[in-house]
């Protein structure tokens, strides 16, 4: 009778669905436990200003080389495509709502999740396994309140900050291709991106912004939290956070647009 | 005994998975009182005190602390809790991120926010002091510290805010004989100084000689045997003769050797 149950496929399937629900059931009781612990004093002030400067200042290169390309790329198709029917007047528009909706959250989610996601894991697993979040308990301050709180807040605080920047350092990367290589002219490029681009369309995407912040720093927070085995389990930490946190992000970002949409 | 012990573990289990840990862990250690517990690698040692500390949660039992029930805390219950103790973990488990005297001071900073940075900063190099290391050591980070200089920094931290408790895991391992023996002697010029209760776990038998004032041995999740240090040579236990005199046959079933005797 064991030997049957164990070897099922039914109630193989059954194990995998319950480890999958109990894995999201300890994610959401984690994030409740970090919201619930930080929003109590004490605030470790120190700690959010660390934060903030690494993964506000210290992204801006990353996100404006991204933005920058994205963008350039980005009109470049759009001529190549649209040339054919006469309507390249619409490329400064095409350009600045695919940016600001869609390519900067997105795009600036992902390189966050690859530098401050894995960085999150790899040092805060790095602290498990090294006892130096017991050393933490032990010395009656809160892990939840002193590392993860600052981390998890700063990130969805800053990601909108950084994305805002590299909008429009997107927009001005369309903006350099299809004056200098296209053709264009530049004072009614930048006319046509200003009248037709909605304020609603910028805040969308600073949402987005927030929200990937906010799963980036949760999935390192949460993977190097809950690492365990030396630095093999410390490197699995960090891919686990990366890959999660981009596919969450990609999840999202479908049901973000959706929601925006019917508004 | 008339006086309430300091720490009491009253058949404490623990298991993780399919491993069973802890397997009723009675033991109680009282005031002012050097508690060493001796056992193999994996026998259940650092278990046992991560457990007082709540690092661990058991799975059955009840722990005392001064005769208070520590066994449920919340996190906020167990902050002010927690300030009676001070732990030198194995490693050292210094955060690498703060420089050795943030590292020192991290307590008293938050319980004393009157402090500032200078003040913080002499009470360091003082602790520093205690420990045998010199003020320059103070604005070093972790990563640049030797093996036994971060054990050092370790228990400067952990005497820092002079709790009533202290738990050493494992003080001597990766230390030459001659820097155990140092780190053993700092250890009881430190407790003695502080009046401190102390439980400290190791499988180093000059440890036990130096530090204890009593010594129990764990086995299997149990404590097998405890009694005064003066008796460890006559405990007439089979299993604590074995451990005391590091011979490879005897009662005690070592992985990965067929079990003798």
């Amino acid at each position: 009778m064991h030997l049957l149950t164990q070897h099922n496929p039914l109630s193989r399937v059954g194990r995998v669905f319950l480890s999958f629900l109990a894995a999201i059931g300890r994610l959401a009781l984690f994030t409740v436990g970090i919201l619930s612990h930080g929003f109590r004093p004490p605030f470790y002030l120190g700690q959010f200003g660390r934060m903030i400067i690494e993964i506000g200042y210290y992204s801006l290169p990353v996100i404006g080389l991204t933005t920058l390309f994205t963008g350039a790329a980005l009109a470049l198709q759009s001529y190549s495509g649209f040339a054919d029917f006469g309507a390249e007047q619409s490329i400064p528009i095409i350009v600045a709502l695919a940016i600001t909706r869609e390519l900067g959250p997105v795009m600036a989610g992902l390189m966050v999740a690859g530098r401050i996601g894995a960085a999150f894991a790899a040092e805060i697993g790095t602290m498990r396994v090294t006892e130096q979040i017991d050393a933490l308990v032990t010395l009656s301050t809160n892990p939840f309140k002193y590392l993860l709180f600052p981390r998890v807040i700063a990130a969805a605080l800053m990601l909108p900050l950084l994305v805002f920047v590299g909008d429009i350092i997107g927009i001005f990367g369309g903006y350099m291709v299809s004056v200098k290589a296209l053709g264009f002219a530049p004072v009614p490029y930048i006319n046509n991106t200003w009248n037709f681009l909605a304020w609603f369309d910028v805040m969308t995407g600073l949402v987005k912004a927030s929200v990937f912040g906010f799963i980036v720093a949760l999935m390192g927070c949460y993977h190097g939290y809950y690492s365990r085995g030396g630095a093999q389990g410390v490197g699995a930490a960090t891919t686990n956070a990366v890959v999660s946190a981009s596919i969450l992000i990609l999840l999202m970002n479908y049901l973000l647009t959706e929601m925006f949409f019917s508004l | 005994m008339s006086t309430t012990p300091k720490i009491e573990l009253r058949d404490v289990h623990k298991r993780f998975g399919a491993k069973k840990v802890l397997d009723g862990v009675n033991i109680s250690v009282a005031p002012g009182e050097s508690l060493v517990i001796i056992g193999g690698s994996g026998s259940g040692k650092s278990v046992t005190i991560k457990t007082v500390l709540g690092l661990i949660k058991p799975d059955a039992g009840e722990i005392f602390v001064d005769g208070q029930d520590a066994t449920h805390l919340s996190f906020r219950q167990r902050e002010p809790f927690l300030r009676k103790f001070g732990m030198l973990f194995q490693g050292g488990a210094l955060f690498d991120s703060l420089p050795v005297w943030r590292n020192i001071t991290f307590a008293v900073a938050q319980s004393q926010k009157d402090l500032n940075k200078k003040q913080l900063k002499e009470l360091a190099v003082e602790k520093l002091q205690a420990v045998g290391l010199r003020p320059e050591v103070a604005d070093q980070f972790p990563a640049e510290l030797s093996g036994g200089m971060a054990k050092r920094v370790g228990l400067a931290r952990a005497i820092a805010n002079s709790p009533e408790i202290i738990f050493f895991d494992e003080p001597t391992t990766g230390l030459d004989p001659i820097m155990s023996d140092v780190i053993n002697e700092l250890i009881v010029e430190q407790v003695k100084k502080l009046g401190a209760t102390t439980v400290t776990i190791t499988h180093d038998m000059s440890s036990v000689r130096k530090i204890a004032s009593r010594v129990a041995m764990i086995y299997q999740g149990k404590i097998i045997w405890d009694g005064p240090v003066s008796q460890i040579d006559s405990s007439g236990n089979p299993y604590v003769d074995q451990f005391v005199h590091g011979r490879g046959t005897g009662p005690i079933h070592v992985e990965g050797r067929s079990k003798s005797a």
